[in-house]
């Protein structure tokens, strides 16, 4: 079966709205669950975390630059560069290692 | 009702102020996400409308690389749930800080742009929110995330290889640029992510769960990994508040 695309992104749009809409219009208090609390701080650094790795291997030409790439944002990010400046680090050092690999 | 108009009107200013450098950064990785967007099979326009209705980067990425191989729509709303399950996190924390008493319109506007960077401009900011000033943000930022991914759509398959490749790495390096910082004030966090870094891997070259799709693994082993740490690890309240 194949599906459209519109409705692919009205999907995405309708949840990604309704995250971001219903704790600001209908949290009037504190959460107070000690683990709900935990479990939602910890997710979004899971997420990322996972989908980052391996994934970042298989985006460029070479496994190699990929994970260069990987270590220089690391590094980067440790020491304090901003989005911006991790994202140019990553990129500027795939097209640095793919001139000669 | 002068000085209040004054006082709406610079905030706004404001906001596009600081709005300008967190969209040029949009505009250079959406670029990136463009060519993910193409590779999924999206027009530029498509990518644009994307783009614009959802101003995510995670969750877009991880919505279209399930696009890509036709997942169902279901799976589709999971994984956009799972990926921008921070921004649940972030409008909590917004909706402990808006002045009572403020219009139902301004939650709804404010809430539509919620992303790591302008939530952490916002609250960065003392006092209760100002709608003004988050709207000067977005302004700014929001059609730059929007055109970065059309041109990146666009200019995808005009690029050489070689370039589209560096590109490709730059949403990466945002996802880095958001979970590396706090790694760095808690160790926990540290080492989860190499936890996940670990089991990630280990997903995608175990032979028996050759047959799930990534974007499910992505989402199981969010809650299984998530779950786990806040059981073993739950935060103390106040001293995990950050911004971003």
């Amino acid at each position: 079966m194949s599906h459209n695309i519109y409705i692919y992104i009205l999907v995405m749009a309708g949840v990604s709205f309704a995250i971001r809409s219903l704790p600001l219009t209908l949290i009037q208090t504190q959460i107070k669950n000690r683990f709900i609390q935990s479990f939602l701080y910890y997710v979004p650094y899971v997420t990322l975390a996972v989908m980052t790795f391996p994934a970042i291997l298989e985006a460029t030409q070479s496994r190699i630059s990929g994970g260069a790439a990987l270590v220089i944002g690391v590094v980067a990010a440790w020491m304090g560069a901003d989005l911006f400046q991790v994202a140019l680090c990553c990129c500027g050092s795939v097209l640095l290692l793919e001139f000669f690999l | 009702m002068n000085t209040l108009s004054d006082t709406t009107l610079s905030s706004f200013r404001q906001g596009m102020r600081d709005g300008t450098p967190i969209g040029m950064g949009y505009f250079a990785v959406s670029f990136s996400l463009g060519i993910t967007a193409r590779a999924a099979g999206l027009t530029p326009f498509q990518g644009f409308l994307a783009s614009l209705l959802c101003n995510a980067s995670a969750g877009e990425y991880a919505a279209f690389s399930l696009i890509a191989v036709n997942a169902t729509y279901l799976e589709v709303a999971v994984i956009t749930l799972i990926a921008n399950a921070r921004y649940l996190l972030m409008s909590c924390a917004m909706s402990q800080r808006m002045r009572p008493g403020i219009p139902f319109y301004h939650r709804l506007f404010m809430a539509f742009d919620i992303t790591d960077e302008l939530f952490g401009i916002a609250i960065g900011r003392p006092g209760y929110l100002s709608p003004a000033y988050t709207y000067g943000a977005m302004l700014v930022a929001a059609p730059c995330w929007a055109f970065g991914t059309a041109i990146g759509a666009l200019a995808g398959s005009i690029l050489p290889l070689r370039l589209v490749s560096a590109f490709s790495v730059a949403l990466y390096g945002m996802f880095l640029a958001i979970i590396i910082p706090p790694a760095r004030r808690d160790r926990v966090i540290a080492g989860l992510i190499l936890l996940c870094f670990a089991c990630s891997f280990l997903a995608s070259c175990l032979p028996f769960l050759a047959s799930v799709s990534s974007g499910t693994k992505t989402i199981l082993l969010t809650v299984i990994i998530s779950a786990a740490a806040a059981i073993l690890f739950p935060i103390n309240n106040k001293t995990k508040e950050k911004s971003s």
